[in-house]
């Protein structure tokens, strides 16, 4: 049983590293990116086709597309959000999903339906472990996913708190107007905020293809998790999205546990339970759920 | 060359001109001070020069360059420093967060965090708290030490007694009269008329979006601004010269 | 300003069109008998989808509530009508219960997501579709993503099943395009267009908003569970993976926003294009998907009131009036700049 718990501890790491370009890109932007997901999985097959094609170790390979997903997000920012997001807050709901739906079906018809994996580019890693007091095995690939996690929450609150930029994008997160009174280009600031999420959500993809199988259409299932372990994290800091991934996983395991269609349902089940006592007991119904790392609220 | 010259300006707010055609010029190292009702166009005024605004018509020209389309942030660069109406702090950042915010233009001057809790000493105990704990007073201060952190050749200020005790305006003022003395360029927008009077040299009293009396604040009598004030008065309606 | 507006309820153009509507209507009923088999069967999916269109749009377009998780009672539908055919329902009648049903679940899950706001709303409604997909799974019945059959359907020979479907498509379609538009037209109609225009402001002159919200859930509930019986109908088979699949959203999406996100005819508009460009296209397999998707995309950022919206705004079109219009006499040219901005703050939309 022990050993489940640290797994499920382990896989949290992955989960909070999905989960936390999408509550930052929310926090500063007040978005939430329905493509998410999709984006993620078109990192994977990114350096899955560097990998297959070139023998782009995938460690290598996100030299090159880590680099790529942040000018996407600045792209993605720049040319579709801040347009969307001028129309209301429904729209950019419509203007990421529609994305997603052409991101899901150009992987399609570019690599078709076939799963892919990129355990296969990285050796023995992908099923290596070490023996823990206890004769617990753990992965060494779930403990260096974990590890980077807690290293990119970290490094992401420090640059949040310690840098100008980082103030200025928190200064445009708690209110863009006054941010551009006191000499923050918000439109820049959010731009790169973006940036930084797609690069998360990067090496999010990375961990999705050597710890598991992805296919075209696996980007829902990313988006959904990235969302629920968002959502359990809740308020308080980046370090909320670990716990908020620990906690969904910890309930996919149990509900495997219990039966062997229970590790989804358990996610969900979890996901749900949390917002119902949310709601119920901070009256936070009426503002958002999501937020900001670096303390916010609005 | 006036440091900062309006020419014409009409700003909209939907369908509502807050202000209706204003032309004036203030020159290097002035206090203007910008009286008037209620709705009169002050804050919109302020807002619009700070980059807040677009102009529907007219012009603001700073240090001879036409301002039109350039962005807010931008204008920070420039010089241009606004202390909003409601001091607009980040309240989830500290105190000392929310000054060096003002350092992003990165135009070089002498202002420091430590300049400003200098002048602002109430400050100093305060300089890690969240700026959403901070008493009115700590949190007038610290707005208007962001904003002097930018190190402005033009600094606005719009009704920074609004909500302060007697005596912490008095604190207030005294820091700015260091400001004043010192040459910086000040806009303020003042309620309290013997206040706006004393610490200005020239005095604008608008009415509805238009300039009802304008003049050195020497020779313009309390009587002349307050009958402006309540529209009983429209000398030099059309705005002094430019 | 003191000119006399004229307040109208519709338009000489919207009388006729309703004549129209009831016109298309009978021809509707009786075209069968004209039509090859293969176009029933099409024609019954145009009137789904219509249905579908329209529901979404009751949902986001009025109530400013956009789901990504419709699905939930597409699939729902279908299931609740196996469910009931399998326990000795007439499977025709098993169709309607199903979507009661449905719109009795919407109801407590209503009471739980209309808490939560935009997108948070959006993919909250996601995954509440993922979890019942996964827990219907779970029913013996359905034997997991193998999935069932309407099998007591097969009781009636083909051409009766597929003119009964196709009528009680047409009928549905008529039936919920109605109710929509009394909703709209009526006193509700108003407190909903007050909530589209401004939520805060409609709560603060005592427009319920919440209950006017619920309504329009459980509605569009209800109207999505009708259309998943009605497919369930003509495909017979039942495999939860099709029924409780995003992409049933993303076709009710892209039929809105391309027709016209809150116009009431925008979302038929919406659907119809849909079926030409899926009858003439859907054989292009991935293609077409990607241009669904790029157009709704496209749509969002350039026109994002739809072609309906766009021209109606353009030549203030209205065929189905829902509510009032404030028309002043002035000429726009002698009012001066107020004026037109005016009209068209009192045009309503809907």
């Amino acid at each position: 049983m022990s050993n489940q718990i640290i797994q499920g501890i382990l896989l949290g790491g992955y989960y909070a590293l999905i989960a936390c370009g999408l509550s930052f890109m929310f926090s500063v932007m007040r978005i939430i990116n329905l493509a998410h997901g999709s984006l993620a999985v078109l990192s994977a097959f990114a350096l899955w086709f560097l990998a297959s094609r070139f023998h782009i170790s995938p460690f290598l390979g996100l030299a090159i597309v880590l680099p790529l997903m942040a000018v996407i997000g600045w792209a993605l920012q720049r040319f579709l959000l801040e347009r969307s997001a001028r129309g209301g807050a429904l729209l950019p709901i419509l203007t990421t999903f529609g994305l997603a739906i052409v991101i899901d079906n150009v992987l399609f018809e570019q690599f078709g339906a076939d799963t892919r994996s990129l355990a296969p580019f990285i050796g023995s890693l992908s099923y290596d472990s070490w023996e823990w007091p206890g004769s617990i095995f753990v992965g060494k690939l779930a403990v260096i996913i974990f590890v980077t996690a807690v290293i990119l929450l970290g490094g992401l609150q420090l640059f949040l708190t310690r840098t100008g930029l980082g103030r200025s994008i928190r200064a445009t997160s708690e209110d863009p107007d006054t941010a551009g009174l006191v000499g923050v280009d918000s439109r820049r600031a959010m731009a790169i905020a973006a940036a930084i999420a797609m690069v998360t959500v990067g090496l999010a993809g990375a961990f999705l293809g050597m710890r598991a199988t992805f296919d075209p259409y696996a980007g829902a299932t990313q988006l959904l998790f990235a969302f629920e372990a968002a959502v359990i994290g809740g308020a308080g800091s980046l370090w909320g999205t670990l716990v908020g991934g620990i906690v969904l996983a910890l309930a996919q395991t149990l509900g495997a546990k219990i039966h062997p269609q229970g590790f989804l349902i358990g996610g969900h089940l979890a996901f749900l339970i949390v917002l119902f006592v949310r709601l119920y007991t901070s009256g936070l119904g009426l503002r958002g759920l999501l937020r900001l790392s670096a303390g916010k609220a609005s | 060359m006036s440091l900062l010259s309006i020419e014409d300006l009409v700003i909209r707010h939907g369908l509502l001109q807050a202000v209706r055609g204003v032309s004036f010029g203030v020159e290097r190292g002035e206090t203007l001070a910008l009286v008037g009702a209620n709705g009169a166009g002050k804050t919109t005024l302020l807002r619009a020069i700070a980059g807040a605004h677009q102009a529907a018509a007219g012009r603001v020209l700073f240090d001879g360059t036409d301002l039109s389309g350039v962005p807010s942030h931008e204008r920070v660069r420039r010089g241009i420093a606004l202390v909003p109406e409601g001091r607009r702090l980040f309240v989830q950042m500290t105190v000392e967060e929310n000054l060096l915010l003002g350092r992003t233009a990165g135009r070089p001057g002498d202002w420091s965090v430590d300049r400003v809790l200098d002048t602002f000493p109430n400050l100093k105990p305060r300089r890690h708290a969240k700026a959403g704990h901070l008493s009115g007073g700590e949190q007038q201060a610290t707005a208007i030490g962001r904003a002097l952190m930018s190190n402005p050749d033009l600094l606005l200020l719009d009704e920074v007694s609004l909500g302060l005790s007697p005596l912490v305006v008095d604190r207030v003022y005294a820091s700015l009269q260091g400001l004043m003395n010192s040459g910086t360029t000040i806009i303020l927008v003042e309620q309290d008329l013997n206040r706006a009077l004393s610490v200005s040299s020239k005095v604008m009293c608008m009415l509805e979006g238009r300039i009802a009396l304008a003049g050195d604040s020497s020779s313009v009598s309390r009587d002349e601004v307050t009958k402006a004030y309540f529209g009983l008065h429209r000398k030099n309606a059309g705005g002094m010269p430019a | 300003m003191s000119v006399s507006a004229v307040i109208e309820r519709g338009t000489a153009a919207s009388r006729a069109a309703g004549i129209g509507i009831a016109a298309i209507v009978v021809l509707l009923a009786v075209a069968p008998q004209f039509l090859s088999a293969g176009m029933v069967d099409r024609m019954t999916a145009l009137f789904i989808y219509v249905i579908l269109a329209a529901m979404w749009n009751a949902l986001a377009g009025f109530g400013g509530l956009v789901s990504v998780g419709q699905q939930l009672f597409f699939g729902l539908g279908a299931y609740f009508a196996i469910r009931l055919a399998n326990a000795g329902l007439n499977p025709f009648v098993s169709l309607f219960v199903s979507a009661i049903v449905v719109g009795a679940v919407s109801w407590p899950i209503s009471l739980f997501m209309l808490r939560l706001k935009n997108g948070e709303f959006a993919i909250g409604m996601w995954v509440i579709a993922a979890l019942t997909h996964l827990l219907v799974n779970l029913d013996r019945l359905i034997q997991g993503e193998t999935g069932t059959s309407l099998i007591s359907l097969n009781v009636y020979d083909a051409s009766t099943r597929r003119l009964t479907i196709y009528w009680l498509a047409l009928a549905s379609m008529t039936a919920l395009l109605a109710i929509l538009f009394g909703l709209l037209r009526g006193s509700t109609g108003a407190a909903i267009r007050a909530i589209r225009d401004n939520e805060d402001a409609a709560a603060s002159v005592g427009v319920r908003v919440t209950g006017t919200k619920r309504l329009l859930f459980v509605l569009a509930a209800f109207g999505i569970g009708v259309a998943g019986a009605l497919w369930l109908a003509t495909a017979i088979t039942f495999q939860p993976k099709t029924y409780f699949n995003v992409q049933w959203t993303a076709y009710m999406i892209f039929m809105v926003l391309v027709g016209g996100i809150g116009t009431f005819e925008g979302a038929i508009l919406g659907a119809l294009l849909f079926f030409l460009i899926e009858t003439w296209f859907g054989g292009t397999g991935v293609w077409y998907l990607i241009g669904l998707g790029a157009t709704a995309l496209v749509f969002s950022l350039f026109l994002p009131r739809g072609l309906w919206g766009t021209l109606e705004e353009r030549f203030g079109w209205r065929l189905l009036s829902v509510g009032y219009r404030v028309r002043l006499p002035a000429d726009e040219a002698t009012g001066g700049a107020a004026l037109p901005a005016n009209t068209t703050t009192h045009r309503e939309k809907a």
